[in-house]
Formats: C-alpha cells, sequence, structure tokens
C-alpha cells in the first residue's frame, strides 16, 4: 500500500484559463524537510492547499498517506498558515485556538483535560504564560507561536507551514526555527514550508523544491542552491546578496 | 397602568421579542464576525417583496417572504462561493429589486394597503398566537441544530480556511447559516418592522463583543442583551404608547453605549 506522506503525479490547477500549477511531480518521504521555494505567483500556496485539500487539481494525482486529500483524517495534518490572514478582532483566547487542534472545531467550553494538553503543547514552545490572554493582543511571534502550538498539540504526521516568518522580525523567526528543530529531533514528523528563507532552506530542510508553475528541480540543498537553478526559477540572479549566499553555500 | 402589561396581546409581543432577541442574538454573533451586518438589512428589505406579493395575492404575507427569503439568502451565499463578487455588492443588488418588486406589488393592490406600513415599522398589535407558534418552533429547531453547529460556524467565522484544512464542510454550513438567518429575519419582522429588523442582528451581538473575551461569552451575552432589550422596550411601548420596534432598539443602543463605556474601562 502507498502510504508516502505526500505523492503527487503530474497534477495540474488551472484557475479559469490560467494555468497556476503544471504537471508536478513529486514524492516526499516520511521525515523529510521539504522546503518550497519560487517566486510570487509560483503556485507555492496553491500547491500547499492542494495537499491540505482545499483545491481539487483539474489534472493528476494526489496522495496523502495513500489516500485523496480530503480523506485524510484531520489530526494527521498540522497546518500553520501565514499569520497575516487571521482577524484579529475575533473576541478568542490562545488556549481556544490550541484547542481547535485537537478537535478539529471549536469547543464551547474547555474542559481541564483539554487545558492541560494545551497546556504542555503552549510550554513546549514558551508560550504557556499567554494561554489567557486575548488573541489581539499578541505580537506577530506570540502569534505564529501559537499556532504551531495548535498543529503540534495533534502530535501531527505531516507539518505544513505557509510562510511562517511574514510579518515577524529576525530574532523572533530564528526562535521559531529552533523550536521548530528541537520538535523535530524528537518526532519523525514530516514537514512541507513555504519559505523566501534561503539559507534556512539550505541549513534546515533537507529537500528543495524549487517551483515556478512547474517543478524546476527537487533535490537536497546543495544540489538545489546552483546559479542555473535560481536563475530558471526567478528569471535572474543578479542581485549582490543572490550571489554572495551561493558562494557561501559553495565554499 | 400594569394592568396593561398583563393583556394577551403585550404579553405575545414580549414572548415575540424574547425569542427574536435570542434569534438575533444567536445569528448575529456569526453575521457580526463575519462581516456581513448588511445582510439582515439586504434579506429583510427582500422580505419586503415577498409580503408586498402575499397582500396582493391574499395570501398570508409571511409565508409568502419565508421562500422568498430563503431563495434569495441561498443565492447571495452561492454568489459569494462562486463569483469574485464581494457580498455587500450582490445584497445590493437582491435588495434594490426586491424593494422594486414591493413597490409594484403594493401599486398593483386595488384594496386597503395599511397592512403593508405595519409590516414595514412593525407592531406588537400584529403578532398572533400562530406567529408565536411558529416562532417557538423555529427557535427551538434553530436551538436544536446549533447544538451541533455553533462550534462549526463558529470556527469557520475565525478562519475559514483553517476550518476547511480540518475538514469542515465550510460550503454546505454557510447555505444552512444564511438559510437559519433569512428565517429569524422573515419572523422577527412582525415585531419591529422590516426597516429596523437587521438590529437584531447587529446591534445585542455587537455590543456583547465589546465586552467579551471569547466567542462562547459573545453569543451568550448577545442573546441575553437580544431578549432583554426586547423585554424592556415592548414594556416602554406599551406603557408610553410609543412604537415597539423603535422602543426596542433604542432600548438596544442604550446597551450598547453601556457596553462602549465598559470596553473602555475594561482596556
Amino acid at each position: 500500500m502507498n502510504n508516502k506522506p505526500i505523492k503527487i503525479q503530474n497534477l495540474s490547477v488551472f484557475f479559469g484559463k490560467f494555468c497556476v500549477l503544471k504537471d508536478i511531480s513529486v514524492t516526499i518521504d516520511q521525515g523529510d524537510f521539504v522546503t518550497i521555494i519560487g517566486p510570487n505567483g509560483a503556485g507555492k500556496t496553491t500547491l500547499i492547499k492542494v495537499v491540505l485539500g482545499l483545491i481539487n487539481p483539474n489534472e493528476g494525482n494526489i496522495t496523502v498517506f495513500g489516500k485523496k486529500p480530503t480523506e485524510v483524517p484531520f489530526e494527521f495534518v498540522g497546518y500553520v498558515p501565514q499569520i497575516k490572514t487571521l482577524d484579529r478582532t475575533f473576541p478568542a483566547k490562545p488556549i481556544e485556538l490550541v484547542a481547535t487542534g485537537l478537535f478539529g472545531n471549536w469547543k464551547y467550553k474547555l474542559s481541564n483535560e483539554t487545558k492541560k494538553k494545551c497546556e504542555k503543547a503552549m510550554e513546549m514552545l514558551g508560550i504557556a504564560s499567554l494561554a489567557e490572554r486575548p488573541l489581539n493582543r499578541l505580537s506577530g511571534g506570540e502569534l505564529q507561536r501559537v499556532y504551531l502550538a495548535r498543529s503540534l498539540v495533534r502530535n501531527p504526521k505531516l507539518l505544513i507551514l505557509d510562510e511562517p516568518a511574514t510579518g515577524v522580525d529576525t530574532i523572533t523567526e530564528i526562535d521559531f526555527s529552533i523550536l521548530l528543530d528541537n520538535y523535530l529531533k524528537q518526532s519523525n514528523t514530516t514537514i512541507l514550508m513555504v519559505t523566501h528563507d534561503w539559507e534556512y532552506a539550505f541549513h534546515h530542510s533537507n529537500k528543495v523544491l524549487l517551483l515556478n508553475k512547474r517543478v524546476i528541480s527537487y533535490d537536497s540543498p546543495k544540489k538545489i542552491f546552483t546559479e542555473e537553478h535560481l536563475h530558471k526559477t526567478f528569471g535572474h540572479t543578479g542581485h549582490t546578496h543572490t550571489m554572495e549566499f551561493i558562494i557561501k553555500k559553495n565554499e | 397602568m400594569s394592568e396593561i402589561l398583563l393583556h394577551p396581546f403585550v404579553l405575545r409581543g414580549i414572548l415575540a421579542g424574547v425569542i427574536a432577541g435570542f434569534l438575533g442574538g444567536y445569528y448575529g454573533g456569526f453575521v457580526v464576525q463575519r462581516r456581513m451586518s448588511f445582510l439582515g438589512d439586504g434579506l429583510a428589505h427582500v422580505a419586503f417583496g415577498g409580503i408586498a406579493l402575499g397582500l396582493l395575492l391574499q395570501f398570508e404575507p409571511l409565508w409568502m417572504a419565508i421562500p422568498f427569503t430563503i431563495l434569495v439568502a441561498i443565492a447571495l451565499t452561492y454568489s459569494k462561493e462562486k463569483t469574485t463578487l464581494e457580498i455587500d455588492t450582490t445584497i445590493g443588488i437582491f435588495f434594490a429589486v426586491s424593494v422594486a418588486l414591493g413597490i409594484l406589488f403594493i401599486s398593483l393592490n386595488k384594496q386597503y394597503t395599511s397592512d403593508a406600513f405595519s409590516y414595514l415599522f412593525g407592531s406588537i398589535l400584529i403578532v398572533s398566537a400562530t406567529d408565536l407558534l411558529l416562532a417557538g418552533v423555529f427557535a427551538l429547531i434553530s436551538l436544536l441544530i446549533s447544538l451541533f453547529f455553533w462550534k462549526r460556524w463558529t470556527y469557520a467565522s475565525f478562519d475559514v480556511e483553517l476550518a476547511a484544512s480540518d475538514r469542515i464542510a465550510v460550503a454546505s454550513d454557510n447555505y444552512l447559516l444564511s438559510v437559519l438567518v433569512a428565517l429569524s429575519i422573515v419572523i422577527s419582522i412582525k415585531l419591529v418592522g422590516i426597516i429596523l429588523v437587521s438590529s437584531f442582528l447587529v446591534i445585542p451581538s455587537a455590543s456583547a463583543k465589546l465586552v467579551s473575551r471569547t466567542f462562547s461569552s459573545m453569543t451568550l451575552l448577545g442573546i441575553i442583551f437580544g431578549a432583554s432589550s426586547s423585554i424592556v422596550g415592548v414594556i416602554i411601548s406599551v406603557l408610553w404608547d410609543l412604537p415597539s420596534g423603535s422602543a426596542i432598539i433604542l432600548t438596544q443602543a442604550l446597551i450598547f453605549l453601556l457596553c462602549v463605556v465598559i470596553s473602555k474601562r475594561l482596556s
């Protein structure tokens, strides 16, 4: 039985006549940490939404743990969306949001047992003291950890993160990557992350998917970050920092 | 003076107000949180088209308004899901078309049309025992449905994508919510009238939001504010011979002002 976390074959997605993803074929193994890199409009978020079962592909096949994405039990997959999409006016406490990770819906009242489980996940990420604070009083970095706690509380087999560093400062971003690394050391969770941070992808993931509507390359970071691949993905590699990154990587 | 409050029509009015307040407070939380406050106004005016048709055909106006409003509620949800139009744009279109139809039906009606005005402005005098029974049954059904759907609607109100990624059938849930909001509006029309009915969906929930730290307490407070403002409003309207709709909504506005002051202190 095919129980690979993600298996995609010849997948294409169109929005009307506009092609968003074309002929994507990728297999992700258990325990892989895959980062997706590509320019704006490359289809990165669309690909994630296809894996989550939020968008149906027009062509091709995708299985998540051997099933159609919409048939995968919700607790198998943890999803950390871009925090900029959050409606901060919603009256809620962080612990309530974390509890959605356990139940897959919003509880009217949390039992003591549920609270303990949620607090444990929040403690692991250093945010136990924020459990009862109004959601609208959290900083971007705190909110990002709440979303991560929400995903980790269910012990997911697959963790999907969509640009988790968007809207947070550099130090918070580094803290977040340390937290994620620490978690990965204790688990065999597969990770799929959209990021614009090449350094992060190079040092933390074991595979990188270069995407620009189609797969440009899918391999280990050392093989991926070449001038040729980046040129194919982004159209040019003329910026100083890009060249510096490639030189540093080769050293 | 207080004896008048024991008259059957007053008691019916108070009870109808409590039911309308309960329904408005309950569904209002979702309407306010999803930034669809204009929905109540739009659907109420859509109901006007149905009511005017009922009056023209000499058929119970509310029975005509219910399918009319439900159909439009479904069409609005469909348009939101499937087109690039914002929901307030679609509501604006249906709002105008329905009012135009309503005026057309009233102009075609050769009989006395004062009934149409009592639907526009509302009156506890026109709440019959049958209306009350209908509203009560609907409130009970709503309560039963909510036991299962509250947590799903709340999750989708927080973040529709997150809810969908957790296998919540967001699209079909939205259709159900729209239909129930439409029904709650039609049922509340007799009491406060078409022009003011949307206040039941907006003011108690907006007040509750100002002083709530969780969505569950916002829902509960919205219901309490909706029901209590109806009781106070109906009593005031009877004692001082004022229009019930105005009295109820001005009571709601007073609660809103109190909540603004309290929220400033809380922050």
